[in-house]
């Protein structure tokens, strides 16, 4: 019988108490070896995709599909006084436009509609063109007449925050969106020997997910049926219901394959309200997906931000830290929320005295979206340099003031961790890496202008997953079987994991287990963000598959006329104290008998903390005359619990690790202060790393079972290995060369500027 | 409309197209081949590559209306039969395929490569594959699939 239990759930650190509806009881956790989870697995659906078969989003056509393109305002900040579609409508092949004076009620995101009186950034959606092809549609958009009255603007988060810069919100462009404050910061920092007080500047990155983000909408006149490349199949539909008042039965959301998303797809997008509009208004299939230069103006971004750090030290060598401020300031576009840069501070070190405020800066620019570790990323870069910069000053090696003020009990909420083994990512790490040979003030390079540094940085994030997340798991009478459930793989390799649980916990091959996810007609499945995944619908697809081997032995028992607790299933096959059977002679005898197992997520446990750490480890040249920086060897250690399939645990960290290079040193969305335009919405201006880029790169996991996290004793991943590595670059350049970068990212100019200034 | 005629993974393929059509979109959406990947349009990703006359190309920059008579192999064109080319099998081996979205372009680029330069050093590798993006994996695996396809294909 289903019960419900109330939880705390926590989202990319955003904690909400909510109901949770759980069956039976919780399985403990797996004791003694493993044969499947924790082996290597390659990916179960691999051979679809490097054969081309694999569906994306923008692979789906439908018979007479018609195609959408957006009509964007070329202003910063305008009122739309009037739209003309006379033109467009008038062009052959042009089935429907939709624009504020015409379109239906649809509400999204807190406004009325998806089209706004007022655009508030170069790109924002003003109308939509439905036609019988792409080409069609581009061309239309273009006689589209849109009557504007201009309105002052600012998108530069520094200009923002100013006195003189046009007030975009009645209450002011700045507004606090979080603090946290323990001990007595001002006492600390002013009875402080030694205080770093400095700023740290982050750059807006974008996404760029190689699949743009895109829906196909079709309306059989009864239920709506919607292709998308998302995070959450489920949000969208929410979206969806909220948007067309359609009841959520009448709602199905398909996402089988999808091109990365990093956090950008977790819901509907106006590109999703639109198809769906026009879907219905039409009759017709219809399909909008954004290209590379609309991904790149209106799919979210990470917020650019402005850091000021004081952190002071009492007691020399063998001193403390005495005091920390952190106040951070986050351009969030035309976004309503910040991803808050002070989390890693409240809660990554045992320090009495803290005080952290963080803000959140309206743009006219366009909104930012979650983006792997939001927040984390920027604000690790500050608070990892800064400590880097007092340890620099109070000499003592950087390791060691790390290790100095660990803590396993979180600072924030005073609860002891589930597990914390970041002592033994510094170990691991320090050995693979040398410290030991690292020298204060850096050592000679591979030539004679160029230096040689190493540095390191540490890392906290969430991971722990909770409830809901359902599955079922279906055997066959072949003895193969399905999971079911409505989660959905964004690349991580959700589908090879789960089936290997599936597997392991079944008694039977991981190629006998297909995965059936990414469709809203399946049981709940949470959004793919915050590293979650795992940890959410993992232990929900070990309780459906133990269910279903439960089931399947009480049948077997039945049929063979034993005991059922003589029996056990192995390698596919059911075994019993005196006799073997394939699962496939029961099901013989049984006809036309489904087993369906049924499981659910259980709570986390109450009054401890659940999250995830490690540690990066960098060891660079850097050229003095040029300022360029040579990546000579990362590596990375992570303690997430359980690793349940190496490989993909592996590209996990390396992926991460390779955003964070491109965040580090060469990603920087640049915007035109005069006219708000993006200047490099491209490929080719925005520098995404490539595979000349990438250094050696070690992966190492503590890989110890959380047994207090879930039934599998695992936390996420797809999150930490983007956090540390930035700031572990900056001070191993700091190390090599005397110089603090202060700003990400840490171009050559900026490399350069900061010899000017260690030597001024 | 041109009238065009390629020979498309060894079939003999017709079709009309606008004069600005890619042959990215022609491959998509007229000839039912959606392996080639469309990430950009610009020429920046090589998610769109394939062979046009053995030669390595971004579809998303060929007009099809110029590219009459040309033979054209896709991703499509691997791996038939439900065996994977072993630059395919490579790529699932070395665990060098996440979201997928930039493996198809990847193992078309990597096939042009193995067949010009069976055994290419680690900078060589590099070099062919510097214009295919992706943004999942860290790179390393995709090395390592290239070298894995080589042995595989030659060095048995
Ligand atoms: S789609 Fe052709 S290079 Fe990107
Ligand atoms: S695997 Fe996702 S872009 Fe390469």
């Amino acid at each position: 019988m289903p019960r419900v239990v109330r939880t705390r759930v926590e989202l990319e650190g955003r904690m909400t108490d909510e109901l949770a509806l759980v069956e039976g009881k919780d399985l403990p956790g797996w004791t003694g070896e493993r044969t499947i989870v924790g082996t290597p697995t390659t990916r179960i659906d691999g051979a679809q995709r490097v054969t081309g078969r694999a569906r994306y989003t923008q692979d789906i056509t439908l018979p007479g599909m018609l195609h959408v393109r957006f009509v964007r305002s070329q202003h910063a900040r305008a009122r739309v006084v009037r739209v003309d579609d006379t033109r467009a409508r008038e062009l052959r092949g042009v089935r429907a436009v939709l624009h504020r004076s015409n379109l239906p009620k649809a509400p999204f995101r807190g406004e009325e509609t998806i089209f706004r009186e007022e655009a508030r950034f170069v790109g924002e959606e003003v109308a939509a063109v439905c036609a019988e092809s792409e080409e069609t549609a581009a061309a239309a958009i273009r006689l589209v007449d849109v009557e504007y009255e201009v309105l002052p603007h600012v998108v530069d988060l520094e200009d923002a925050i100013s006195e003189q810069a046009p007030r975009l919100d009645e209450k002011g462009n700045v507004s606090e969106s979080g603090s946290h404050s323990r001990g007595d910061t001002e006492r600390a920092l002013r009875d402080a020997d030694v205080v770093v007080d400095a700023t740290y500047r982050t750059s807006t990155q974008l996404h760029n997910s190689l699949e743009t983000h895109g829906a196909v909408a079709h309306w059989d006149g009864e239920r709506l049926t919607v292709w998308e490349s998302t995070q959450h199949v489920f949000g969208v539909r929410e979206g969806l219901h909220l948007a067309l008042g359609l009841p959520y039965s009448r709602i199905r959301v398909i996402c089988e394959f999808m091109g990365g998303g990093f956090g950008s797809k977790g819901g509907a997008g106006k590109y999703t309200i639109a198809a769906a509009l026009f879907a219905r208004q039409l009759g017709a299939p219809v399909r909008c997906v954004y290209t590379r230069e609309e991904e790149n103006l209106a799919a979210g971004n990470r917020s650019a931000t402005l850091q000021h750090i004081r952190v002071g030290w009492t007691g020399g060598r063998t001193g403390r830290i005495s005091g920390l401020e952190h106040i951070s300031y986050s351009n969030s576009g035309q976004g309503r929320w910040v991803a808050d840069p002070t989390g890693p501070t409240n809660t990554l070190y045992k320090i009495a005295d803290l005080s952290t405020k963080s803000y959140r800066v309206v743009t006219n620019a366009g909104s930012l979206s979650a983006f792997r570790a939001p927040g984390y990323v920027e604000g690790t870069f500050a608070l990892e340099s800064a400590l880097d910069e007092l340890a620099e000053q109070v000499r003592v090696d950087p390791l060691e003031l790390r290790r100095r003020h660990a803590t396993s009990i979180d600072p924030l909420m005073a609860l002891r961790y589930t597990q914390k083994r970041l002592l033994d990512c510094y170990r691991i790490g320090a050995k693979e890496i040398g410290w030991s040979r690292r020298k204060r003030g850096g050592t000679p390079g591979s030539a004679e202008h160029r230096r040689r540094g190493m540095g390191m940085a540490s890392q906290i994030w969430f991971g722990g997953g909770g409830p809901p997340a359902f599955a079922t798991v279906h055997l066959n009478p072949d003895g193969t079987a399905v999971i079911r459930s409505g989660t959905q793989d964004i690349g991580t390799g959700t589908r090879t994991i789960l089936a290997q649980i599936c597997a392991e916990e079944l008694g039977i091959g991981v190629t006998d287990v297909r995965v059936d996810i990414g469709d809203t007609d399946a049981p709940y499945g949470p959004i793919s963000a915050g590293s979650l995944t795992l940890a959410s619908v993992g232990p929900a697809v070990r309780q459906a598959a133990a269910d279903a081997r439960e089931q399947l032995l009480g049948a077997a028992a039945g049929v063979l006329e034993v005991g059922k607790r003589e029996l056990r299933v192995e390698g596919g096959r059911i075994v019993g104290t005196s006799r073997q059977t394939t699962i496939e002679e029961i099901f013989d005898q049984l006809k036309n008998y489904t087993v369906i197992g049924r499981g659910s997520r259980f709570p986390n446990p109450s009054e401890t903390a659940l999250n995830t750490f490690g540690s990066h480890f960098v060891q660079l040249e850097v050229d003095v005359r040029t300022g360029e920086v040579f990546l000579e060897k990362i590596v990375a250690v992570h303690d997430i619990g359980r690793v349940v399939n190496p490989l993909t645990a592996a590209s996990q960290v390396e992926g991460g690790i390779i955003q964070a290079i491109g965040f580090a040193l060469t990603e920087q969305r640049v915007l035109d202060r005069a006219t708000g335009r993006v200047l490099n919405a491209d490929l080719e201006e925005y520098k995404v790393p490539t595979v000349r880029d990438v250094p050696p790169i070690v992966v190492r996991f503590v890989d110890v079972p959380d047994r207090r996290a879930n039934n599998l004793g695992a936390r996420g991943l797809g999150e930490p290995p983007i956090i540390p590595t930035a700031a572990a670059v900056a001070n191993a350049i700091a190390n090599a060369t005397g110089a603090r970068v202060r700003t990400t990212p840490m171009t050559p100019d900026r490399v350069m500027a900061a010899f000017a200034a260690s030597r001024a | 409309m041109n009238d065009v005629r390629l020979r498309v993974n060894g079939v003999a393929r017709q079709t009309a197209v606008p004069d600005h059509e890619s042959l990215l979109t022609t491959l998509r959406e007229r000839l039912g081949l959606p392996g080639s990947k469309n990430a950009c349009e610009q020429g920046e990703c090589g998610s769109c590559s394939v062979l046009m006359d053995s030669e390595l190309v971004c579809s998303c920059l060929v007009l099809t209306a110029g590219a009459d008579g040309r033979a054209i192999e896709t991703v499509e064109s691997l791996g038939a039969d439900g065996v994977l080319h072993p630059v395919q099998q490579a790529f699932v081996d070395a665990g060098a395929v996440q979201c997928g979205f930039c493996t198809p372009g990847l193992i078309v680029a990597a096939y042009a490569l193995l067949r010009e330069n069976p055994e290419p050093s680690d900078l060589e590798v590099r070099e062919a594959l510097s214009g295919n993006l992706c943004r999942c994996t860290g790179y390393g695996t995709i090395l390592a699939a290239v070298q894995r396809a080589s042995r595989a294909m030659y060095r048995r």
